[in-house]
């Protein structure tokens, strides 16, 4: 396909915007390192890590909503775009995981252990790190040639991950659930939207 | 525990505000003028060599008060709609004197003094905080108690027009939020009732007109614009506890020894933290007055009656 140089624009126009949250930060890391609270309050590690948390979640979703805005809007273009917001996705939740690591336990792998065996929602975002780690590894055409029918069983780790995501932030959350309450929504009409498919048309397209 | 003396610096230009601003490079200068404005208060407890006041901005913009919505910059993005005056108090349960009090009629001839106390939140972080307060025993005294009054009840308003979190629908707190303490835990000398921060009066976001402080207990217990003190024989049901039972008790003293389902209270980042450096430190028993509240607890399991 990459012969007939099909219009890129829309592609593009995705990668700039789902890289926008991601320039925001570094203003913000910017205005920080300036002065100190600034940019991101007086808790900056924190900001920094749930800033980064945020956008993981909903960079998550777009990846998943993809294929299904693609059908529902009839844009096969979107297809080529599903890979490229999945990495977005990873690289966010990656960040998200490595500001953790290294700002809040602070590279301290006896609290960072300790925080994966006691408190279930660490249990759960690393579960779900993990499991995207594996898709973004085999993301490649190589990959997928290699696995064969199985890499879209392996893919399919997606309708753990974004639960686990889920449950990490519900899990976190004392109160105020307004924006869990969206992203479960949203999460859900995803869900339905392909049960809908499987069910009216037997076709395996995901 | 004073760490020194320093008799020359007179009290008044301890608590003038233009120390407080300075207050930063003033406490590194000299740790003896901390022990200085600690002599004002009559018991007050000892700060820690490496115990610096926190930036006023930050103890009044960031903060937890789900009343006013539940990210730490809503209270102070939203407190200032909260009208608190007149301010009516109920008194009730088992005390000589109940009824609907003018707050100023309660504390009428009390004076504040000043408490620089390290104020430690159940999500780990910690500040050091110049609150200006009324010793709660006095105050609960002039309601004359009977012997059936074993703990006492505190309530925060509940006005949901004025406070925004209070009619969010995706709060699952049932108002008003609700603490207590027990009748030794709120005659001890270190619990006030604080009506001023920094010299100033005490701003909307962190509890106007007057709120609770028990510096050794989590954050949460120091319960917010009170309107409402019981007194009764039973435990009160607090609101942290109502919610997640497994999480939160009555009793809430700092105890690095019982660790959180959410957080370890182990360390505390104390704030101002940057971004390379969380100023995390070892958190202590009783958030480091063990000395003047630990006999309260002789003989429970703190790790039960957590």
């Amino acid at each position: 396909m990459a012969k007939t140089r099909p219009n890129n624009t829309p592609k593009l126009a995705l990668a700039v915007l789902a890289s926008a949250p991601f320039a925001w930060l570094v203003y913000l890391i910017a205005l920080e390192i300036a002065q100190p609270t600034s940019g991101l309050g007086p808790e900056p590690a924190e900001g920094l890590l749930h800033y980064l948390g945020e956008w993981s979640m909903i960079m998550l979703l777009v990846a998943f909503s993809i294929t299904p805005v693609r059908r529902m809007f009839k844009q096969p273009l979107l297809a080529r775009s599903r890979r490229m917001m999945g990495l977005f996705a990873f690289a966010y939740v990656a960040l998200h995981l490595l500001a953790y690591i290294v700002l809040y336990v602070e590279s301290s792998w006896q609290l960072l252990l300790e925080d994966f065996v006691e408190r279930t929602y660490i249990t759960a975002g690393i579960a779900g790190f993990c499991g995207l780690l594996v898709m973004a590894v085999t993301s490649t055409m190589g990959w997928r040639r290699r696995l064969g029918q199985n890499w879209l069983r392996l893919h399919k780790v997606i309708y753990l991950v974004v639960p686990l995501a889920l449950l990490h932030l519900i899990w976190l959350r004392k109160d105020g659930f307004g924006d869990i309450a969206l992203y479960i929504l949203w999460f859900a009409i995803l869900l339905g939207e392909r049960v809908y498919q499987v069910r009216t048309s037997r076709s395996t397209a995901t | 525990m004073l760490i020194g003396k320093s008799p020359k610096i007179p009290t008044s230009e301890i608590i003038s505000e233009t120390t407080y601003l300075n207050r930063r490079k003033f406490m590194g200068q000299s740790a003896a003028l901390i022990a200085g404005s600690s002599l004002l208060g009559s018991a007050q407890a000892g700060l820690q060599e490496d115990d610096e006041i926190t930036p006023e901005d930050i103890v009044t913009q960031f903060n937890n008060f789900y009343e006013f919505g539940t990210d730490k910059s809503d209270p102070f993005e939203n407190a200032h709609t909260l009208t608190t005056d007149p301010w009516t108090v109920n008194v009730s349960g088992e005390a000589k004197k109940t009824g609907d009090f003018a707050f100023e009629d309660i504390i009428k001839g009390m004076t504040a003094e000043e408490r620089i106390y390290r104020f430690r939140c159940v999500e780990a972080w910690s500040m050091v905080v110049p609150w200006m307060g009324i010793s709660l025993k006095k105050i609960l005294e002039q309601f004359e108690p009977t012997g059936n009054a074993k703990y006492v009840e505190f309530k925060t308003l509940v006005r949901p027009e004025e406070m925004p979190g209070q009619s969010s629908f995706f709060s699952s707190i049932d108002w008003p939020y609700t603490e207590g303490l027990r009748m030794d835990e709120a005659y001890n000398p270190l619990s006030i009732m604080v009506t001023g921060v920094f010299g100033k009066e005490l701003p909307n976001q962190n509890g106007a007109p007057w709120r609770l402080m028990v510096p050794w207990k989590y954050g949460f217990k120091s319960v917010k614009s009170i309107v409402s003190i019981r007194f009764t024989d039973k435990e009160p049901l607090n609101t942290w506890q109502q919610l997640q039972a497994s999480e939160y008790g009555f009793y809430a003293n700092v105890n690095p020894a019982v660790s959180h389902p959410r957080w370890s209270q182990a360390s505390e980042r104390r704030l101002p933290s940057t971004l390379f450096n969380t100023n995390r430190r070892p958190t202590l028993p009783f958030n480091g007055y063990a000395e003047e509240v630990a006999h309260l607890y002789k003989g429970m399991d703190l790790r039960k009656f957590f």
